[in-house]
């Protein structure tokens, strides 16, 4: 790497330095958009005791569901994690903890992350079990409760294409979390499907700035389909 | 007669006005999109960053990047744009959304809403439930009027954990079409040819039922 130039040619480059009971923010919305290959170089590189951000916790054999067969996640902080057996297995055994957040929430916390903002007050949860052992404020007769940011020491990111200094275009619903999670990690890396030179994106059209981005590699990837549904 | 899933989205079709942008919830919610109104137009937005939701694509069509809130696959409409997560729950909680129609296990007389969560069984998580109940100005709950057993689930007070409280003004049961005011449930409509009395048996909360409460016509 020289200058501003952030690719890295293997995945053992793309997450050296992550190591046991480190906190991984991960995009993604389901299989969405997920950063697969990152995440099976987790798989690969057997750190335990992680904490994932992430809405979602994939499913039984794909996304961040793979992390969870060599019980390497500790903690799971995400909005929705019903499609995942061995997740519930392990979250019944007491092996798995679970931070529930609400999906605006989820979101929130990682831009405020980002954006260096500690904590922010939000209406959603208020008066409902997320609200527990949190500050409650009114603000114009209406109550909010305290919600703290989230900082990852990696963050990591699926996107469409970016240009070799780390500007990256996500493509259609793939975006979700992703360019928030790449906003709020000590060490981002993305993976995208294509790689090309400085100036050949527009710079009206990048949705991550490259200066989120420290590592960016090129992946093939099998994006999987949840829920495939056609109209008849 | 109850009123069927399909004849509950048509009720709540009559409730989309013209260039209104509206969420659907996952299940019978999703069916409002089949009955808008001939010459009306409305937008839906999905939570995972979407809005002017299509419909499902054909078999050519299927893009494994082009999913909505449920992670079906989807197409968009013209006119549509995509955002990332925070900016689509900006959306939601900012109050920008104009109609928000979803499920529920139990709501009650002071429009609290349960919906999430179920202690003793599996805990799958509130996705975006919660902010959209406390975004929205304009929400519609639809669910049944009690339980298999008989159960209401129009009550006093929720007895699983909350969603959101005091959001909830509008439930749309198989039965009636409630409103929620002052503490009290008030019937508006009922599902034709159900009664009054039965409707008054099977709500648990506090009922006010005005002098004519006119039958729903389909």
């Amino acid at each position: 790497m020289a200058g501003f130039d952030k690719v890295v040619s293997s995945y053992d480059e793309a997450l050296a330095g992550l190591t046991d009971n480190m906190t991984v923010i991960a995009g993604g919305f389901g299989l969405c958009g997920i950063p697969e290959n990152l995440i099976a170089q987790i798989r690969k590189m057997g750190v335990k005791g992680l904490t994932v951000v992430s809405n979602n916790c994939g499913v039984d054999g794909f996304g961040l569901g793979i992390l969870l067969e060599d019980r390497q996640v500790k903690k799971m902080i995400s909005s929705y994690v019903g499609e995942n057996a061995l997740f519930e297995q392990q979250l019944l055994n007491g092996e798995l903890e679970v931070e529930l957040t609400p999906q605006g929430t989820l979101a929130e916390k990682m831009r405020a992350g980002g954006a260096g903002i500690p904590a922010f007050y939000t209406a959603t949860g208020y008066g409902t079990p997320v609200a527990e052992g949190k500050e409650v404020r009114e603000f114009k007769g209406r109550k909010y409760i305290l919600e703290e940011s989230i900082v990852g020491d990696f963050a990591i990111v699926k996107g469409w294409k970016a240009d070799r200094y780390g500007n990256v275009i996500y493509r259609h619903t793939a975006q979700n979390f992703n360019p928030l999670a790449a906003t709020a990690g000590k060490i981002t890396v993305v993976e995208v499907e294509e790689i090309v030179e400085p100036g050949e994106l527009d710079p009206t059209r990048i949705h991550t700035p490259g200066i989120y981005v420290d590592r960016l590699i090129l992946g093939t990837f099998e994006k999987r389909i949840e829920k495939r549904t056609v109209r008849s | 007669m109850a009123l069927s899933r399909e004849q509950i989205a048509m009720r709540v079709a009559r409730e989309l006005k013209d260039g209104y942008y509206v969420n659907l919830g996952i299940g019978i919610p999703t069916l409002v999109a089949n009955y808008v109104p001939e010459g009306m137009e409305v937008m839906l937005q999905s939570e995972n960053g979407l809005l002017g939701m299509g419909p499902f694509p054909t078999e050519d069509e299927i893009d494994a990047d082009m999913i909505n809130a449920g992670k079906q696959t989807v197409t968009t409409l013209p006119g549509a744009s995509i955002f990332n997560s925070a900016d689509s729950f900006a959306m939601i909680r900012g109050g920008h959304v104009d109609l928000t129609v979803l499920g529920a296990f139990e709501v009650d007389v002071e429009g609290n809403i349960a919906s999430w969560m179920i202690p003793g069984k599996l805990i799958k998580g509130m996705g975006g439930a919660m902010d959209l109940v406390a975004g929205a100005e304009n929400i519609i709950v639809t669910m049944t009027h009690a339980s298999k057993d008989g159960e209401s689930k129009l009550l006093t007070k929720c007895s699983l954990p909350l969603t959101g409280a005091g959001c909830i003004k509008k439930v749309l049961t198989d039965l009636a079409w409630i409103e929620i005011e002052d503490g009290a449930f008030i019937l508006r409509e009922r599902a034709p040819g159900v009664s009054v009395e039965e409707i008054v048996a099977k709500t648990a909360g506090k009922l006010i039922v005005p002098e004519h409460v006119p039958e729903m016509t389909f």
